[in-house]
């Protein structure tokens, strides 16, 4: 379980740098998502159930389906009639 | 003498013939004493200088990528350094556990001891922030309806009269109907999705979850509903005013509900509501109606943000 732990740990580091490092905001949010899911694993490691499920509903859910509209709605991301570009 | 040296310095950092010697003063009282350090200093002021000319040139041409790099090395010094004091603070902190830490005073005793008893709630984590400490979730709920609040004033764009700016048409989404994946698997997730939440809401106080987990899947539920079918479809029972009068009567139930324990809590006298078997579903007094008020409250909240970042509104006006 230490062993698991450390290993949850060390990708969230990770994780958090490369939120910042990356050039593409679509990608930002995408690891942020993945740092939610890891983080409510480990509240489950921590023997929190409570917090487990409210972190993977807010966390990996809300929070970053919010972040995508507000992407789309800033013109990062493009729908389908709008083009196929890429994002900066 | 030491001010004769200071100026020779100055005068071969400027590149210039030597200073000529001082002046004396003339006789008589009626002359007015110019002081050379005076004239001295004006005079700089109006010539250009050598070195500081060099270094003005230099910083011109080479500025902006010196202070680019030596941003980024104090950047990376400064975070290092707040990583390592944070470190420091953390390995003075007890041990995690020890039974003399400061946290483990009577309060938490009590709460875990006594919890089953006088809350009748086998997850003491919902008897504890739907009983003991009723009064902050009532707090939280607020803060989620605050939020909301604010939101729809920056963000709502759809009139009273059901109208739609003509400009705003770009925003409403028109190209939901070729998405044949993500519409098979809404028509299998969502009512799975809405059901779950459901049951996490009702069974708050028995098992892990409560009112905000279970709210928070049924505004999931919500949303996906709406991307998949599109938010007409959410829209014929979710109107504005259904979410303003739903999250005001929540709010005002459990206000009102556990409004009794101002007055018999200060007093010391038992509130005669009967806490049931642990274990049953209608049990443990009014933490049950007191899940389903907050969770109401979140469901609302979380699909209110979506559709106000989306589409500006939840359509039909009012």
């Amino acid at each position: 379980m230490e062993l698991i732990s450390a290993i949850l740990l060390t990708f969230l580091i990770v994780c958090a740098l490369s939120v910042c490092l990356t050039k593409r905001l679509l990608t930002s949010v995408v690891i942020f998502m993945g740092y939610s899911l890891v983080v409510s694993v480990l509240w489950l490691l921590l023997e929190s159930p409570d917090l487990a499920i409210t972190e993977a509903a807010v966390g990996a859910g809300i929070t970053s389906i919010l972040f995508f509209v507000t992407l789309r709605r800033i013109k990062i991301i493009k729908g389908k009639s709008e083009g196929n570009d890429d994002d900066s | 003498m030491i001010l004769e040296v200071l100026r020779r310095l100055v005068n071969w950092v400027e590149g210039e013939e030597v200073f000529p010697p001082e002046k004396a003063a003339p006789m008589g009282k009626s002359t007015v004493h110019v002081d050379p350090m005076n004239e001295w200093l004006l005079s700089v002021q109006n010539r250009d200088i050598g070195v500081l000319n060099r270094l003005k040139g230099w910083a011109a041409r080479n500025g902006a990528a010196v202070f680019r790099n030596v941003y980024r090395v104090f950047a990376g010094v400064l975070c290092v350094t707040v990583i390592f004091v944070l470190l420091a603070t953390v390995s003075f902190l007890p041990k995690f556990g020890n039974p003399d830490n400061p946290a483990n005073n009577e309060v938490p005793q009590r709460y875990i001891e006594k919890g089953l008893e006088e809350t009748g709630a086998i997850n003491i984590v919902a008897g504890m922030i739907l009983d003991y400490r009723a009064f902050d979730t009532l707090g939280e709920s607020n803060v989620l309806f605050i939020a909301v609040c604010s939101v729809t004033i920056l963000l709502r764009t759809d009139r009273k009269d059901g109208k739609v700016n003509i400009s705003e048409l770009g925003m409403i989404e028109t190209d939901n109907d070729d998405d044949l994946i993500l519409r098979y698997a809404a028509m299998v997730l969502a009512p799975v999705a809405l059901i779950f939440g459901v049951y996490v809401i009702l069974n708050g106080h028995l098992s892990a979850g409560g009112g905000f987990s279970g709210g928070t899947i049924i505004g999931a539920a919500f949303i996906l509903i709406s991307s998949a079918f599109g938010p007409q479809k959410v829209e014929r029972f979710f109107k504005y005013s259904t979410y303003k009068w739903i999250t005001f009567a929540a709010l005002l139930t459990y206000a009102s509900l556990k409004f009794y324990s101002f007055y018999t809590g200060a007093n010391h006298i038992d509130s005669h509501i009967p806490l049931g078997t642990p274990g049953a579903i209608l049990s443990s007094g009014l933490i049950l109606p007191l899940n389903i008020c907050v969770g109401c409250v979140v469901a609302c909240t979380m699909y209110a943000f979506y559709a106000l970042f989306k589409k500006g509104g939840f359509g039909n006006g009012t």
